[in-house]
């Protein structure tokens, strides 16, 4: 008996029916795939994209220099030189991020005391040398400009959780 | 001895002993910032507190003696709580601004709030802000961060002997202040940057250069005087950026002089980076090596071994003189010298007492007077001249000085200038006789410069049979004591670089180049002698600045500095030592020894030596001490000087230093000459 019913599902291909109303299911559903890159999925304000240096509203730089992130980096990423500016106050000559080695851990955003060094919600940075992603500051300066108003509504939301 | 019990161990210590040392003998850790072992004893930050069995209150455990039967717990709850409590307090008006604070990383109240703090605040209040002061180019100060130990005060009171430092006002308004607006005086200040445990006093210089964790550090041996103080070199990319110093009791105990650890940016400047020769119109142009080698062995070929000399600088290393030397016998020369011009200091190894530190540097403190001929001890060797203070301090040492010099950290009986004072004493006809006939043990302090005179063998004979008549030159207590001011001149002498058969000295070499007798002269890193140089007298320069010596050079070899070669030193003791090469020389800059070893296989004169260990060995075959680390070549007590030589009637005079400028590579630093400047502005005032 159980031959016969085997061998009547695979004549009128049980089993192709079956995958076919799956299909036919999920089309009278909601789709989860968007239209990349016209539409963006939605990402966590502790999203770990591309890195920036952010400023002060003033205009003023945040990094002080600290070498924390230098420090705390696993994948030696971050170099950093310093020297008393003109104003004797503790700013870097260099910050030179090497994006090809950042592992996008986000220790360096841990480190940083004053919010200097974030990871950003930009993920669409690929290029198409590697010397491209040899970051420096007016670099990393110029990413934070760019998305100061993300980052800065991201470090709020998040901050309640630190 | 008292016998007390800590943390219920049984353990006795010496009389007069206090808790704290009690407790570190059991290896409890105590935590503290005012105290420091060779300051007196403040007892004013508290942090130490631990308690004592029968006493209501915790109490400060550096500032207690030790009592018989005492019972002291450090690990109870109490003791945490005190601790904790007195940490808060000193964070209270603590700016906690780590990250841009240079101490960060190696701050001892950073890890001791780790250790033994809350971790919290209960402050809400504002905190004090305070001025900061002027402390001269060397020292940066952020008086916000002061926690008021007052290490920096005790030090320059107690051990530096320069009372520019004080404390005004009490509790929250207590400041440290400086009564010198244009800089800390004396040659020790920079040692109150390591004594501060915050980061309230900081190298001005080396601000915001480098985080400690990232420096390389290498142990190595200091050469701007002739003490070798043991220092530590932090190199980051190939560069020096700070100096500090390393404990060693025989020579600097843990201080260092100005000048070691700020001169360092000179390391960077006015460097030697390639060979030069001279062009057809007369001017230095850069060169490859082969080529230098090639105009060098020119010169040499059709000389006359007797038109040939060489003389040695103030920092060249042992290997190179070695080799310089080795060179200068395979073409038969005998012109070598290592001396000042009209030294007379002894050229024969076994009359060495008549230029070693013979009771060392620590025998100071053993010495019960001290007669300071012709030197200034504080600009030639500061630390010397603190260990002065510090046996002044400890054992009432009593101090003369013939040939006068600059207000010291201590009393100084002044006997004139006058060169019979050293004859009166000789015949036993001068007062300062019965200040010897009272001693035990006199030292003399020669400087060198005072034997660079026609009749320099009389005066050292004449105070070799002073020293013998008192006690004071025998194998039991030897206390004729040479200070030199240059790093390599005991090691030089010590391998013979002095002329030999026939051979001029400096003097006849200088004067052999003027009559144009001496056709070719080597220079290795001499940069204090005026030449009046005939236009077909050849100069070689070998060194590591662009300094005097460079400049009449005919042909500029480009040699290392002292962070950048292993090369052995002897310091003003006979205490041989090392340096480590903490980076590499700039450009085609080589190890001197190379060079010279290079260009002998140049000329077909083939030095017996491939490697530094082969070189080493020839070292070894002079002397066996000289390669063993930190062994001590002593004198032995021969007749030194001659006192048939009669006194000349020229006076002793002071010679006129500038402490921050003694040698190329201070010249050549920035900082020096700010120090400089700020040094002759004082002296204005």
């Amino acid at each position: 008996m159980k031959k016969i019913y085997r061998s009547i599902w695979f004549l009128f291909l049980g089993e192709l029916c079956l995958g076919m109303f799956l299909t036919l299911k999920y089309m009278f559903k909601k789709p989860v795939t968007i239209n990349y890159p016209f539409e963006k999925g939605e990402l966590s304000p502790r999203f770990r994209g591309e890195l920036a240096l952010r400023r002060y509203p003033n205009g003023e730089e945040r990094c002080i220099a600290c070498k924390l992130c230098e420090a705390v980096c696993p994948a030696l990423a971050i170099t950093i030189e310093s020297e008393p500016r003109e104003d004797e106050s503790r700013r870097t000559t260099r910050f030179d991020i090497d994006m090809t080695k950042c592992i996008y851990c986000g220790l360096c955003e841990e480190a940083c005391p004053v919010d200097a060094i974030v990871q950003g919600p930009n993920y669409e940075f690929a290029k198409e040398t590697r010397s491209e992603l040899l970051y420096d500051k007016a670099k990393l300066l110029e990413n934070g400009d760019r998305w100061e108003s993300v980052l800065s509504k991201n470090i709020h939301v998040d901050k309640q959780f630190k | 001895m008292v016998k007390l019990f800590v943390d219920d161990k049984e353990i006795e210590v010496t009389d007069g002993s206090t808790v704290m040392q009690a407790c570190e003998k059991i290896g409890a850790e105590i935590p503290r910032f005012c105290f420091h072992e060779r300051l007196s004893i403040a007892g004013n930050c508290r942090m130490c507190l631990v308690e004592v069995e029968g006493s209501p209150k915790p109490v400060a455990s550096c500032a207690m003696p030790a009592v018989e039967g005492m019972k002291v717990i450090t690990k109870s709850d109490k003791v945490k709580t005190a601790r904790e409590g007195v940490m808060e307090f000193l964070l209270i008006n603590h700016p906690l601004d780590c990250p841009i604070c240079d101490q960060g990383g190696e701050c001892d109240l950073q890890d001791q709030a780790l250790f033994y703090g809350r971790g919290k605040t209960r402050f809400v209040e504002d905190k004090r802000a305070v001025d900061n002061k002027p402390f001269g180019p060397l020292i940066k100060t952020i008086m916000n961060r002061c926690i008021h130990c007052t290490r920096c005060v005790r030090f320059m009171d107690e051990i530096a002997g320069v009372h520019d430092l004080g404390a005004i006002g009490r509790g929250e308004d207590m400041e440290i202040i400086s009564n010198s607006p244009k800089g800390l005086g004396g040659e020790l200040s920079g040692n109150i940057i390591d004594l501060c445990p915050v980061g309230a006093l900081t190298s001005a210089p080396y601000a915001f250069k480098a985080r400690p964790w990232e420096l390389k550090k290498t142990n190595s041996i200091d050469i701007f005087d002739g003490l070798g103080s043991a220092i530590e070199i932090g190199s980051k990319d190939g560069q020096v950026l700070r100096v500090l110093p390393r404990l060693n009791e025989d020579i600097n105990e843990e201080w260092l002089a100005d000048k070691s650890r700020f001169a360092i940016d000179g390391l960077s400047n006015q460097r030697l980076d390639s060979p030069y020769k001279r062009d057809l119109k007369g001017k230095l142009v850069a060169c490859s090596w082969e080529e230098a080698f090639k105009v060098l062995a020119e010169n040499f070929k059709g000389l006359k071994s007797e038109e040939i000399a060489a003389l040695v600088g103030d920092q060249a290393c042992l290997e190179s003189i070695v080799s310089l030397k080795d060179l200068m016998t395979e073409f038969n020369v005998t012109n070598i010298d290592c001396r000042p011009l009209l030294s007379s200091l002894p050229t024969d190894t076994k009359n060495r007492s008549g230029w070693l530190f013979n009771p060392t540097i620590s025998g100071i403190e053993k010495a019960d007077s001290l007669l300071i001929i012709g030197s200034q001890p504080r600009y030639e060797a500061a630390l010397l001249d603190a260990r002065i203070r510090k046996s002044w301090i400890a054992n009432g040492l009593k101090i003369a000085r013939i040939g006068g010099g600059d207000n010291a950290s201590y009393p100084i009986e002044e006997l004139g200038n006058n060169v019979n004072v050293i004859e009166h004493i000789y015949k036993n006809k001068h007062s300062y006789n019965k200040i010897l006939d009272k001693s035990n043990k006199p030292l003399f302090l020669i400087g060198e410069n005072l034997l660079n005179r026609k009749d320099g063998e009389g005066i050292l004979g004449r105070i070799r049979e002073i020293a013998k008549k008192y006690n004071s030159f025998s194998d039991k207590w030897n206390g004729l004591a040479i200070l030199h001011s240059s790093a390599s001149r005991v090691g030089a002498l010590e391998v013979g670089f002095v002329p030999g058969n026939k051979g001029f000295n400096t003097k006849d070499i200088i004067d052999g180049v003027a009559s144009n007798h001496i056709k070719l002269l080597w220079l290795l890193g001499v940069d204090d002698i005026n030449l009046n140089k005939k236009p077909n007298t050849f100069v070689v320069y070998q060194g590591h600045h662009g300094d005097k010596g460079a400049e009449i050079a005919d042909l500029i070899l480009p040699g290392s500095a002292y962070t950048e070669k292993d090369a052995t030193y002897l310091n003003t003791e006979g205490r041989v030592q090392r340096t480590n090469a903490a980076v590499s020389p700039p450009g085609d800059a080589k190890e001197d020894w190379k060079i010279i070893r290079a260009f002998s296989a140049f000329v077909d004169k083939v030095l017996p030596y491939d490697n530094i260990s082969e070189l080493r060995k020839r070292l070894a075959n002079i002397n066996k001490l000289l390669v063993i680390e930190n062994s001590l070549i002593k004198g032995s007590v021969t007749d030194i000087g001659d006192t048939s030589t009669k006194l000349a009637k020229n006076l002793i005079t002071p010679k006129n230093i500038n402490y921050f400028m003694t040698c190329p590579i201070s010249r050549a630093s920035e900082t020096m000459a700010k120090c400089s400047i700020a040094k002759s502005s004082l002296a204005a005032k």
